[in-house]
């Protein structure tokens, strides 16, 4: 893919996000940022790469070690974020009538 | 090898996963789809990983006797047992972490954690982009040059540079700006604002450059390059934010919410990855809005807000300006009794009702009201708490059904036929100055119009202090208004077994 092509996405997808942020509920916002706390570790995808990767020489093997750290960092936020998002969702009840 | 995006199959997997993120967003427009939201967003997160996980699976050279095998011409490999394990590893002790985290956090610390996420998202993008540069290739975004004179070398792509130094930089920004913002959330740090000396002029030096450190790695990939912008972005992060004072946290957070998801957009670039970049567009402007919205309710542009200095010593009001007005103080039975005769009671709470944890009493009192037949509600200021929403999550906590809770502008209108307004923790939010003062440094801030209910009802903890913004508040000082001088959740308590 060259790089208009990625560009284009990057630019609609901002307005995608412009229009979804809007939509949610300022009573949902503290959830709002913890799930996109979650999403936006999915960077574990580079450090997933890093690591996996067969480096040559010293060089290589840092950026493995530095792969790897990036991958535990990363997961505690995915779990961890998406985790304490569900126990906020899950304490927002309507009135029992 | 070659990029990600060449495999069509997992392109289409992390457009997939984008595409749940997107979901994952869509679900919070209201509680009742959140959760499924929130599933959404983990379907997407296992598709990424799991996609990447395939695609690019630790591979060794497979070696037979002494030599490697070739199989059409090129090397055979195989799978990796031990660097898997490795990265299973990784992920299961990052897992670990994070649940053990998320599970024990009390709500009303959930500002510091969503800060310390936030540096966690900044640090791993320095990281990626570090082991970016250090093995080029494995990203597919370096190429072989043979020059006609000296030995070959490997060269970065000139956009990839550019994209990795962007990327770098709004990761270390996010990642020190998170350490500093969760120090100060969590108290370790006090939450007046540190003022250094030509401050501004120290920032935009650095800012210029980091930019001019991107622009010249174009030219010239040395690796002094790319660590001096890593340590001049971690400088950044970390002046930007020690300015700020502890109100404007709201903004601080939502700012750095939104560094992180471009920090994360642009490692997307790098990695020409579709599901990094959705993500990254949708987290950036979801931070970028967050701050808009927050800035809108204290009246504040950014600019002034990241310039930092609010809510200081020197904000006025508080020292020498102290006139004596005569104010009434009511006790817990008073309280309880007006309270029990009235017809419709609003809660304004703030961040003292967060700092007393008096969020649980404070249901019990609203329940035993209830039973006399008050019409109870909960009445919430964008920027009430430390965080966007803080006060819904800590109400939530307590069992407060949501569709008790009203946002400042549903809500505003109701107070001039209400017989009490009951203020908690909350105090530049209820303040008339920012509808009549122009001299007023929260002026034109909107806020509740608490002056207009029949009786107002302000615990405080004393009558000393002032609100952050460190101007006097003339409800205090109102024939109907009955100050209730103690710790809020102890108020609470008392009214609660005077009420019976």
């Amino acid at each position: 893919m060259d790089f208009i092509g990625i560009l284009s996405i990057f630019v609609m997808a901002c307005f995608v996000g412009y229009y979804v942020v809007w939509s949610v509920t300022p009573a949902l916002h503290t959830p709002l940022m913890a799930v996109t706390n979650a999403i936006s570790s999915v960077i574990i995808v580079g450090a997933l790469i890093a690591a996996a990767a067969g480096g040559l020489g010293a060089t290589g093997a840092t950026s493995k070690w530095l792969g790897l750290l990036g991958v535990v960092l990363a997961g505690v936020n995915i779990f961890g974020g998406f985790a304490v998002t569900a126990r906020m969702l899950a304490m927002y009840k309507k009135k029992v009538r | 090898m070659e990029g990600l995006a060449q495999n069509p199959w997992a392109a289409l997997a992390y457009l997939i996963a984008g595409v749940c993120f997107i979901l994952a967003l869509r679900g919070l427009s209201s509680p009742t789809s959140s959760q499924r939201g929130n599933r959404f967003g983990m379907i997407g997160m296992t598709i990424a990983v799991v996609t990447t996980l395939v695609v690019h699976a630790p591979m060794r050279n497979m070696v037979v006797g002494n030599g490697p095998v070739f199989i059409d011409g090129e090397r055979a490999t195989l799978l990796d047992p031990t660097a898997l394990v490795e990265i299973l590893v990784a992920i299961g002790i990052g897992a670990a972490i994070g649940i053990v985290t998320a599970r024990r956090i009390a709500m009303t610390a959930m500002p510091q954690l969503v800060a310390a996420f936030h540096s966690l998202v900044g640090l791993a993008a320095v990281l990626v982009a570090a082991a970016a540069f250090l093995n080029p290739l494995a990203f597919g975004i370096a190429d072989m040059v043979h020059p006609m004179i000296g030995d070959p070398f490997l060269a970065i792509r000139k956009v990839s540079r550019i994209e990795m130094g962007l990327g770098v930089a709004i990761g270390a920004i996010t990642f020190s700006g998170s350490v500093i913002a969760f120090l100060k959330l969590n108290g370790n740090m006090g939450g007046k604002p540190i003022m250094l000396p030509g401050r501004h002029v120290i920032n935009l030096a650095l800012l210029a450059g980091i930019l001019g450190l991107i622009g010249y790695f174009t030219q010239d990939q040395s690796p002094w390059i790319f660590w001096t912008i890593t340590g001049l972005s971690f400088l950044i992060g970390f002046l930007l934010i020690i300015p700020i004072g502890g109100a404007d946290m709201p903004v601080v957070v939502s700012m750095l919410n939104s560094y992180s998801g471009w920090a994360a957009a642009a490692m997307g670039f790098t990695l020409h990855n579709t599901a990094m970049i959705i993500t990254g567009a949708l987290v950036g402007s979801s931070g970028a809005i967050l701050s808009y919205i927050m800035c809108r309710a204290m009246n504040r542009s950014f600019i002034s807000v990241i310039a930092g200095g609010f809510g200081g010593d020197s904000g006025g009001g508080g020292g020498e300006a102290k006139e004596q007005r005569p104010w009434k103080r009511g006790s817990a039975e008073d309280a309880a009794f007006l309270m029990s005769q009235a017809e419709q009671v609003i809660i304004i709470p703030g961040y003292g009702m967060a700092v007393a944890q008096a969020q649980h009493v404070l249901r019990e009192m609203a329940d035993k009201l209830k039973e006399e037949g008050v019409r109870v509600k909960y009445a919430i200021h964008p920027v009430a708490g430390r965080m966007p929403g803080h006060m819904n999550v800590l109400l939530a906590e307590a069992n407060v059904p949501y569709d008790e809770v009203f946002e400042l502008e549903d809500i505003n209108s109701e107070f001039a036929q209400t017989d009490v307004a009951f203020v908690i923790g909350a105090n530049d939010v209820v303040n008339p100055a920012a509808k009549t003062d122009k001299s007023s440094p929260i002026y034109g801030m909107p806020v509740f119009d608490v002056n207009k209910a029949k009786t107002v009802l302000f615990i405080k903890r004393s009558m000393g202090g002032v609100g952050y913004a460190g101007v006097d508040n003339d409800v205090f000082y109102q024939d109907n208004t009955m100050m209730l001088l103690a710790d809020a959740k102890k108020m609470v308590e008392e009214i609660v077994k005077a009420l019976g």
